[in-house]
């Protein structure tokens, strides 16, 4: 049965050092869905995001238990190959992050580091990436200048891109729009839409308008606990837990 | 006299100590230049140094100079930058990289006469090179070794974090992501090292006088290494207190300048790479 | 739903072999691990080469005791090599005398350049003087010497009636030498105050001087005192500068301006004059020593002092 989820955790624990971080946390996640992780700030919901394609490993002094399954394989597995997890399972960071290189390079970055060195496969995969991500037709005409000059709106898109340009199947989203403007925050949330379609999607917002806006389930953290984890709309409207209602008719956090 | 008086006087003494650096500076400057450029001419730079007669050149000391530095940044870059770039990177807090700092501090306070021994016991003596550029080279990396050690690591270090963890989470392994991405960020800085212990490096006298020697080889220009091989500042030293030649004075003063010249020309150049990778790099922001 | 669990099945199956790392990153993977290791050997050179420099220079050194007593060669003030005589006293006792008299030249025209530098220089001045402060320690120490030798030893002499070599010029040498070091350390610590001391104290109505003399030196005082460390430990431990300008004579000096011989310059003089394994040979790899652990000492001192003022 477990083969029929695209992610399946089942309990996880996460400790850095003597805090427990996470406790154990059970979850299921369907292929080409959105996936929201909402609650507090300190909650532990960008904490588990990092628990997907480990990059916690990164922490000294980070401890995890139990298990994390991505179309069935454990990722936390000792024969897990964790460049071709981070692959598979990509990422998109709550400032956008390009490399200090021109925009064709930081697109072209991640097949570079897998293996394709041939110049027409990486146009192609630039251009795709880049359309997939709707920003193509901004910057079709400099691409080989610094993606450090574009707008904080089109950085991030370009960081989607660039993800995209590596055939991940999974996109894990930590906070992608807290540093945007309104403007280009709707450009990502539209984006989000049409990635769907290929992709399974899990965002960390701490804006619940936004998880109402665009994602199918949505999960609520608190203090390390995942609360519940329901359809969305049923969250925003009739939660099973109280402190989930408490927290989104805003009387904490 | 009122505290507001004080104030007064020791503004003006303060700026007196300003001015007077400065303008024991440009005396210093205008004392070597003034002094040496007149001695310098293609043919002093370029030919041969005279034993007994006048008009010697530095020619072989200004290549060996240059030549002795290229080998040991050649041997000091790869083993400094991979020392740093593990400080940087990989070291845990743990007793090896305690033990790898406390190294590069001691390194770096070593005073170069006793570089210069530590290179005549083991370059000269034990390997029986005898004195020869090679020698010299490999003295001179360990001086160069401790500064670029510390500025691989700084130069690192103030690369963003996030450029790390975006690559990695791109599935590069650490090595991918070091070379692609945190090496070029930190270049214009490990560049700006690399110049100024080149600067120093072309000055340093003493770690060379018992390693690559006090003459040079015959042949003009030699590129074997393992030929005798002294630097123009070695040479600088020996005209004054040991040669024979009678215009011992104007080859020290014509060497002086020229040393000065080129440690101006390294101290501008400092700047320029690392502005031009910078500019590249933000993309004229 | 049998065509359900098969299309399932095969994007699994797909899904495994995606998990497999391909050749080509087996390939990265195992540079990866191999530059790890690159690494950590780099690192692991650094410490070998100061350690073998300690080992080397010290076995050296210490085979000179076959040959003279430490006694004699600490104390004792005669050094006739020629007759077997060692005695590294003068030498030692001179090297004491010219790097603190150096210090003690500097640092007044570094402390006062560092206040200066930091906290009253105009953006333009100090455009100036950064830049000039850099350029003073990239110059040869050689050149420093012939300026030695051509202006302050011939105008001491001249002043004094005699040769004018010896601790003196030396002294002022070094000093301008170590004044840049001393100055830009010193200008780091005023600098990295927090601006509440000085805030705080001009609050308070004291004039500028005043809060620079009584609240930022003495809180600024573990950097300076690293600065002086570090100076001293520059000035005893160069060799060519002073070698032009002090005389060389292996005695006692009789006062600052006669001809005597310091650990760094004794070695290079006599170095050229030794066969490798003789008592004299191995006297200058001792007296080398002496100056290796004087300096990883000073070091030492440097790190107490930096824990002492993370502490408070």
């Amino acid at each position: 049965m477990t083969e029929r989820h695209k992610i399946n955790v089942s309990k996880l624990n996460l400790f850095y050092g003597d805090n427990h971080a996470l406790h154990d946390i059970e979850m299921t996640i369907e292929s080409n869905t959105i996936a929201a992780l909402i609650g507090p700030s300190g909650c532990g919901k960008s904490t588990f995001l990092r628990t997907l394609n480990r990059m916690n490993d990164l922490i000294d002094g980070v401890r995890i238990t139990g298990s994390v399954a991505v179309d069935g394989q454990n990722v936390y597995g000792p024969e897990t190959d964790i460049v071709s997890l981070r692959k598979r399972v990509g990422m998109v960071f709550q400032r956008p992050n390009p490399f200090p290189m021109s925009i064709y390079d930081n697109i072209a970055y991640g097949p570079r580091i897998h293996g394709t060195k041939k110049k027409a496969v990486l146009d192609e995969i630039v251009e795709r990436s880049l359309r997939q991500a709707a920003l193509w037709d901004e910057v079709k005409d400099r691409l080989n200048k610094s993606a450090l000059g574009l707008s904080g709106g089109q950085q991030q898109r370009l960081c989607i891109a660039r993800l995209l340009a590596v055939e991940p199947d999974v996109l894990l989203m930590d906070e992608p729009t807290s540093a945007l403007d309104p403007i280009s925050t709707l450009k990502v949330e539209e984006l989000t839409q049409t990635l769907k379609e290929r992709y399974t999607i899990i965002i960390v917002t701490h804006n619940m308008q936004q998880a109402a806006r665009i994602s199918d389930v949505t999960s609520f953290f608190l203090n390390g606990y995942l609360v519940e984890t329901d359809k969305t709309d049923k969250i925003f409207t009739n939660p099973n837990d109280q402190r989930t209602e408490d927290y989104i008719t805003g009387r904490f956090g | 006299m009122t505290s507001k008086q004080i104030d007064r006087i020791a503004t003006a003494v303060l700026w007196l100590a300003g001015i007077l650096i400065i303008a024991l500076l440009g005396w210093f400057l205008i004392r070597i230049l003034g002094d040496g450029l007149p001695q310098l001419s293609w043919k002093f730079i370029t030919s041969k140094p005279q034993e007994i007669s006048a008009g010697g050149g530095v020619g072989p000391q200004l290549f060996n100079s240059f030549y002795i530095l290229f080998l040991s940044l050649l041997l000091s870059l790869p083993i400094g930058m991979g020392a740093g770039i593990y400080l940087a990177v990989y070291a845990k807090k743990n007793g090896f990289t305690d033990l790898i700092r406390i190294s590069v501090e001691a390194l770096s306070s070593v005073p170069s006469i006793v570089f210069g021994l530590f290179g005549y016991l083991l370059f000269a003596n034990l390997f029986g090179w005898k004195f020869s550029i090679l020698g010299g080279a490999c003295t001179l990396a360990l001086l160069n070794l401790p500064v670029l050690v510390r500025v691989t690591e700084e130069g690192i270090r103030a690369v963003p974090a996030s450029y790390w963890e975006a690559s990695l989470a791109l599935g590069s392994t650490k090595w991918q992501a070091i070379r692609k991405v945190l090496v070029p960020a930190a270049l214009p800085t490990i560049i700006t090292g690399i110049t100024l212990t080149s600067g120093r490096a072309l000055g340093e006298s003493a770690i060379l006088i018992y390693t690559a020697g006090l003459s040079v080889s015959r042949m003009f220009p030699d590129f074997n290494p393992m030929k005798i091989g002294e630097t123009l500042s070695v040479h600088l030293w020996y005209v004054q207190s040991e040669a024979l030649v009678p215009d011992a004075k104007q080859i020290a003063q014509g060497s002086a300048a020229l040393l000065l010249i080129v440690v101006l020309v390294f101290n501008l150049l400092i700047g320029i790479p690392s502005r031009i990778l910078q500019k590249r790099l933000t993309g004229g922001k | 739903m049998n065509s359900y669990v098969d299309k399932l099945d095969e994007k699994s199956a797909s899904g495994r072999a995606a998990w497999k790392p391909s050749r080509w990153m087996n390939m990265q993977n195992k540079a990866d691990a191999t530059m790890r290791y690159v690494f950590i050997i780099s690192a692991a050179l650094v410490a070998a080469v100061i350690f073998s420099i300690i080992v080397f220079v010290g076995m050296q050194g210490v085979k000179t005791f076959a040959g003279v007593s430490p006694w004699e060669f600490f104390f004792s003030t005669d050094w006739t090599p020629s007759a077997g005589k060692f005695g590294a006293f003068p030498f030692l006792f001179s090297t004491v005398v010219l790097t603190l008299l150096s210090v003690v030249f500097a640092l007044p025209l570094a402390l006062a350049g560092a206040i200066f530098t930091a906290k009253i220089a105009p953006n333009w001045m100090r455009e100036i003087l950064r830049p000039a402060t850099d350029l003073f320690v990239g110059i040869p120490s050689v050149v420093y010497g012939l300026i030695g030798l051509t202006v302050i030893v011939p105008f001491i002499g001249k002043v004094v009636k005699g040769t004018g070599y010896g601790i003196l010029p030396a002294a002022i040498i070094l000093a301008i030498m170590i004044m840049p070091t001393i100055l830009s350390i010193s200008e780091d610590a005023i600098r990295s105050l927090p601006g509440r001391l000085e805030e705080a104290s001009l609050a308070l109505g004291a004039t500028r001087w005043q809060t620079i003399w009584k609240v930022l030196l003495p809180a600024a005082r573990p950097g300076i005192l690293t600065a002086v460390i570090l100076g001293m430990g520059r000035a005893m431990g160069e060799t060519m500068a002073v070698f032009m300008v002090i005389g060389n004579s292996p005695q006692m000096p009789k006062s600052l301006i006669s001809s005597t011989t310091v650990l760094t310059t004794a070695i290079v003089k006599d170095m050229g004059n030794t066969n490798y394994g003789s008592t004299w040979n191995n006297a200058l790899f001792l007296m080398a020593l002496l100056l290796l652990v004087i300096s990883l000492l000073l070091i030492l001192i440097i790190r107490v002092v930096a824990r002492r003022s993370e502490l408070k």
